[in-house]
């Protein structure tokens, strides 16, 4: 049965309504009945993504998107802004995996939050969260899409500001609102480029059907700006920075921002405009560049970060980043298929890392090690995690990667070398830096988790951060396990749906490719379909290449951080410069906070402007009234001083002498 | 026509005023007699405002006296009455009303006179948007000034009397340069009436009907100067704008609440009703040439007052020179009166007129939880503060929602308003349309930052003591959540009204 437009709206309603319960009904009036609060985000979350694969079957059978009407939202003349559903494979696609994911780490919150003073309020924002990502994605005008775009913003500034005494966590969040809305400027700057367009251009399926009715150099100042709303959501150089940093919010929020909502916002725009990149000249190059240059210029700063969450964190960077450069190089149905898969096993990452520190009560895998004996469960799903993310056949991360690569070489231009080469490298550097992270976490020996640290902070002179919750040394609950468990599974399996059913001949395309390019709207033919990568041949040589660079990573993970065989301390002090470099993240936060921000915006800019307006245009503005002031006294003749009374005098007194001069002198 | 129903709701606040005056010597009875009083009125105006046939659309609820001055040759006239512009600042002004005595139940010094001063300031302001007379508007414009001044330096804080007498100068050499311009429309030939509005139903035919193709007694330009000095000034436009601060900072909490939410939108709604509706067809000057000038000031006052507010340290002055960047945003939404081609898309104006009715909630509720805050507090200086969300997290959700709907997020009420200047600006002033919303980046940094530093970071033992608001302290800014939201959610509740307005006020 095809699913109704209502059944649809509900996949973002309940969510949403889970938000203002928790918000306005139990934290105020039940703070007692927390659990429920629980409960209810989970539950709505649960028959939300019932209804996501409703929605997804129902597009499956449909073969293509789902046609639903426009309600209008508001209307002045010259004006009309209008909302509706558009339910296309990628919206189906993406419905599916926002709330599996979610509602996988609602579960796990489940546990992970618990005895948080502000457990209510941290199940309401995931609630806010996951709606407006689920919102976002099933948008069907720009303006709608936009709005949703910002309130994921919103929730992600709530959620990474959680901690909100913390003044680091403070800082992080007001940084990724404010790095993410300069990137929204150039998205705002799109939308109305495009409205002057033509009204009935925001509304995304006649922007399809009209797109090349736009001049070329309109359309590609609108996929500039709509690329820059995308680099910053999805972190993309230059706009990275706000990421590392907010990983100050809880652990399963970091698991949520990495995997399914926000940061895919930006892959998930790209695509959902694409036809506007393909009309743009030179704009979808200029994606490709950015996003192989993120790849590689995030996995280095991965190498050598010391949080587990900021290895992760870089990761989830550099892997948007090969979404962004095979979607410049056409390759839609790869970019996908990679968010897909990436969304599993980041999100198991993420979660295991909680459950890490859940056990150590740190992030910091100076402390750490040890922990494969302690916790069995944990590293084996990490294991799982990371051999994925590495791209190990045959698991998810394999195929999606290898299918990025493989485009990339078709795509037989320099760009197309360019960002093969640049994916090579990048795969190098995340097997290395993921198997560090294993060897540092759980190889080895315990280095004494949260009280190490703290001691070690006491000892150069600082003050240890706070602990959340009560740490101790042992493998974490089953209601965190349990969600661990479903992603790895998925992290094995989901590559399953590209190449295997290819071999068994069962279809022409890979299963994920057919699905997703039956959309004539977005692929108007059969080459475009081609073009999308909808049927990727496998290539050999690229495979072996990639495992061999995987395998090479992972080697010298080994003999760095497991046999010591290699001195990573040696390496680290032979390479000093490159080490600094690295590890002060190539100096941009210094760039952008002491410079941009601090000297040349506030000391310089704001500074002076604030003299200037209180030094000369108040001085101006005063002697100015004045002035008239005296004339005003003069008029009204009214020398008392007071000023009211001069006021009601001139009212008063000079309607009166008009209105004589009417009658007797006119 | 008198129907008479305009009459009771714009002079109830000043009868409320004169029982207080003659019979009330409790103070808590004035108090609650006060609130009562607007409450009431409130209700009256929504009332009003679904009373409002917005099919039928032109002046409604006509209250009219011909011969309120009886003076041969002086066509004033006492000329009430609503029309599709006016309808939504009316309900504006009834709820900022209601919110400010509201806020201002905690006030002991002189009750019975501060009641009486706002009560009586309701009234002319509720005068200024019903008046359809240009006299009778601009006597309302003037007796606003009395209870201001009064408000600001009896009850205010710091230089209050500089502030106080800073606020009238600059309103009266505003308005004298109106007085003058008023004059000169009506002693043109030709015009010979202060009606500001045709109502063919009472056979007036308004001014800008009449300036139409009439020469005028000085050029149409210098008169359109005149008039726009005053308002201007009341928004504030750059570089009238230095009287807002002090006077903002220096006064109670409920007179700030109806500064920036009511009487700045004065200064708006004169620009629309006047600078814009009544110079489209003048002879040698119409308002379309001047529309750069406009768009120029607007986008200067937008950056300029941004740029200076994140370098404030005073909560209150912080959010007035907030309030000069977003009056700016109104402006630039007028500016699009110019059009493309011939052709006006009402999409800048109805944004300009929305983003008047949501700055007007947004700053009320910014004003009132700074208000909150320092009644606890007492220090507005950022900081001295810091970690405030630990003991004051009712506060802190209020000021977050008011800081987040005044960095145009969407949902809430400022979003709507912005994005259809935006929309109806840029396709005349490209440029200077792009420049403007850039003010939206700004916003999100001094509206976090300030966040950032009032509220968040580790709690502070000097604020252990500090209660969090109570029942009577939420009610007013549960009402302005709830406005916020609403119109966030479903603008239509504003702008199927303002846009009767608009269609009206637009002539080419």
């Amino acid at each position: 049965m095809q699913i109704s437009e209502f059944a649809v709206w509900l996949i973002v309603l309940l969510p949403l309504g889970s938000f203002v319960v928790n918000g306005i009904v139990i934290r105020p009036f039940f703070p007692r009945n927390e659990r429920v609060a629980g409960w209810l985000t989970i539950l709505s979350l649960a028959v939300a993504f019932g209804l996501s694969i409703w929605a997804f079957t129902s597009v499956n059978s449909a073969h293509g998107p789902i046609e639903f009407g426009t309600h209008e939202w508001m209307s002045v003349s010259g004006l009309t802004l209008s909302i509706g559903i558009l339910l296309d494979p990628l919206t189906s696609i993406m419905l599916v995996v926002v709330s599996g994911v979610s509602l996988m780490v609602q579960v796990y919150s489940q546990s992970y939050m618990k005895g948080d003073p502000s457990y209510i309020r941290f199940y309401a924002y995931m609630s806010l969260f996951t709606a407006s990502m689920l919102g976002l994605v099933m948008a069907r005008n720009i303006i709608q899409l936009f709005v949703f775009w910002e309130l994921v913003g919103v929730s992600s500034y709530l959620l990474i500001g959680f901690w909100f005494t913390k003044p680091s966590a403070a800082a992080a969040a007001k940084k990724a609102f404010l790095v993410t809305r300069l990137g929204d400027f150039g998205f705002l700057i799109a939308i109305l480029a495009l409205f002057s367009q033509g009204n009935e251009m925001l509304d995304i399926p006649t922007l399809y059907a009209l797109v090349g009715t736009i001049g070329t150099t309109t359309v590609s100042l609108i996929a500039l700006g709509i690329f820059a709303g995308a680099v910053g959501k999805s972190a993309q150089f230059p706009l990275h920075t706000w990421l590392p940093d907010a990983m100050e919010g809880p652990t399963p929020v970091s698991a949520l921002i990495h995997s399914a909502t926000m940061v895919t916002a930006g892959v998930f725009l790209v695509a959902r405009f694409f036809p506007v990149f393909e009309a743009a000249d030179y704009t979808m190059e200029f994606v490709a560049l950015i996003g192989a240059f993120t790849a590689v210029f995030a996995a280095s700063m991965g190498l050598v970060a010391h949080d587990i969450k900021r290895v992760l964190a870089y990761s989830t960077i550099s892997q948007l980043g090969y979404m962004m450069l095979i979607l410049g190089l056409g390759g839609y149905v790869a970019a996908i298929f990679h968010l897909f898969t990436h969304a599993f096993f980041k999100a198991l990452l993420f979660l295991g890392s909680g459950s890490v520190s859940h056990a150590t009560g740190t992030f910091d895998m100076r402390y750490m090690g040890g922990l494969r004996k302690v916790m069995p469960w944990t590293f084996t799903l990490m294991v799982i995690g990371s051999l994925s993310l590495a791209g190990i056949f045959p698991l998810a991360g394999f195929w999606s990667k290898d299918e990025i690569l493989a485009h990339a070489t078709e795509v037989n231009l320099t760009i197309g070398w360019i960002a093969f080469s640049a994916g090579v490298v990048a795969a190098f550097m995340t097997a290395f830096y993921m198997f560090r992270v294993i060897w540092m976490t759980f190889g080895g020996e315990y280095r004494g988790g949260a009280e190490a640290e703290a001691a070690a902070i006491r000892a150069e002179g600082g003050e240890p951060p706070e602990v959340n919750g009560q740490p101790h040394l042992g493998e974490s609950p089953w209601m965190m396990l349990a969600p661990m468990l479903v992603l790895a599974v998925l992290a094995v399996g989901a590559g399953f749906l590209a190449n295997p059913p290819v071999d068994l001949g069962v279809i022409d395309k890979h299963e994920f490719g057919h699905f997703i390019t039956e959309n004539e709207a977005v692929f108007i033919d059969e080459h475009a379909v081609e073009e999308a990568g909808a049927a990727p041949t496998f290539n050999w040589n690229v495979a072996l290449l990639s495992l061999t660079v995987a395998g090479a990573g992972i080697f010298l993970a080994y003999l760095m951080y497991g046999s010591k065989k290699v001195s990573a301390e040696g390496m680290a002090t032979r390479a000093r410069p490159v080490y600094t470099l690295l590890y002060r993240k190539y100096f941009m936060d210094e760039l952008y906070e002491q410079w941009i921000v601090r000297r040349i915006f506030y000391g310089g800019i704001v500074r002076a402007s604030d003299w200037f307006d209180r030094s000369l245009i108040d001085a101006a503005n005063v002697k100015l009234g004045v002035w008239t002031g005296r004339v005003g006294r003069g008029l009204g003749q009214v020398q008392n001083g007071q000023m009211q009374v001069a006021g009601l005098a001139i009212s008063v007194g000079v309607v009166a002498s008009i209105a004589a001069f009417l009658v007797w002198g006119g | 026509m008198f129907e008479g129903w305009l009459s009771i709701i714009v002079f109830l606040p000043a009868a409320a005023a004169l029982v207080i005056a003659l019979f009330l010597r409790d103070d808590a009875r004035v108090r609650w007699f006060a609130i009562g009083a607007t409450v009431l009125n409130l209700v009256l105006i929504v009332i009003t405002y679904i009373g409002f046939d917005r099919a039928a659309g032109g002046v409604q609820m006509i209250d009219r006296y011909e011969d309120w001055i009886p003076v041969e040759g002086l066509r004033a006239e006492y000329l009430l009455g609503i029309d599709g512009l006016s309808a939504p600042m009316l309900l504006l002004t009834g709820l900022l009303s209601a919110v400010a005595a509201f806020a201002s139940w905690r006030i002991t010094h002189r009750v019975r006179e501060y009641f009486i001063w706002l009560l009586v300031l309701q009234t002319a302001v509720l005068g200024v948007f019903t008046a359809l007379d240009f006299l009778l508007f601009f006597i309302f414009w003037e007796i606003e000034l009395i209870p201001m001044f009064m408000l600001i330096s009896i009850w205010g804080s710091g230089r209050s009397q500089y502030s106080a007498m800073k606020f009238v100068i600059f309103t009266l050499a505003g308005s004298a340069f109106m007085l003058v311009g008023i004059l000169a429309l009506f002693l043109s030939t030709g015009v010979d009436t202060f009606a500001m509005v045709s109502i063919p139903a009472e056979g007036i035919v308004g001014i800008p009907e009449k300036v139409a193709g009439s020469d005028l007694l000085i050029p149409a330009g210098v008169i359109w100067f005149l008039l726009f000095a005053a308002f201007a000034v009341k928004m504030p436009l750059w570089p009238f704008h230095s009287w807002l601060p002090d006077a903002h900072t220096d006064a109670p909490t409920a007179v700030s609440i109806m500064l920036a939410g009511v009487l700045l939108k004065m200064g708006g709604y004169g620009l629309l009703r006047v600078s814009v509706g009544m110079f489209q067809e003048t002879n040698g000057f119409k308002v379309q040439d001047v529309a750069w000038l406009l768009a120029v000031l607007a986008v200067i006052s937008i950056i300029y007052g941004a740029i200076v507010t994140i370098r404030q340290t005073d909560l209150k002055r912080l959010i007035a020179f907030s309030s000069v960047s977003h009056m700016g945003f109104v402006v630039l939404g007028v500016s699009s009166i110019v059009g493309v081609g011939g052709k006006v898309t009402d999409a800048g104006l109805n944004g300009a007129a929305l983003q008047m009715v949501t700055h007007g909630t947004i700053t009320g509720l910014l004003f009132l939880t700074v208000g909150l805050v320092y009644d606890r507090a007492h220090t507005r200086y950022i900081p001295d503060l810091g970690g405030l969300a630990v003991r004051l997290p009712l506060i802190a959700v209020a000021m977050l929602i008011a800081g987040l709907a005044s960095l145009g997020l969407p949902g809430l009420s400022g979003f709507v308003a912005e994005i259809s200047v935006f929309l109806g600006t840029y396709e005349v002033w490209k440029w200077l349309t792009v420049i403007g919303a850039f003010g939206v980046v700004l916003a999100a940094g001094y509206i976090l930052w300030m966040m950032q530093r009032t509220f968040f970071g580790p709690h502070n033992e000097r604020f252990d003591d500090l209660e969090d608001a109570n029942f009577l302290d939420m009610v007013p800014v549960v009402a302005l959540v709830i406005s916020i939201v609403a119109i966030g959610v479903y603008p239509k509740i504003v702008t199927e009204v303002f846009k009767v307005g608009i269609s009206e006020l637009v002539r080419i």
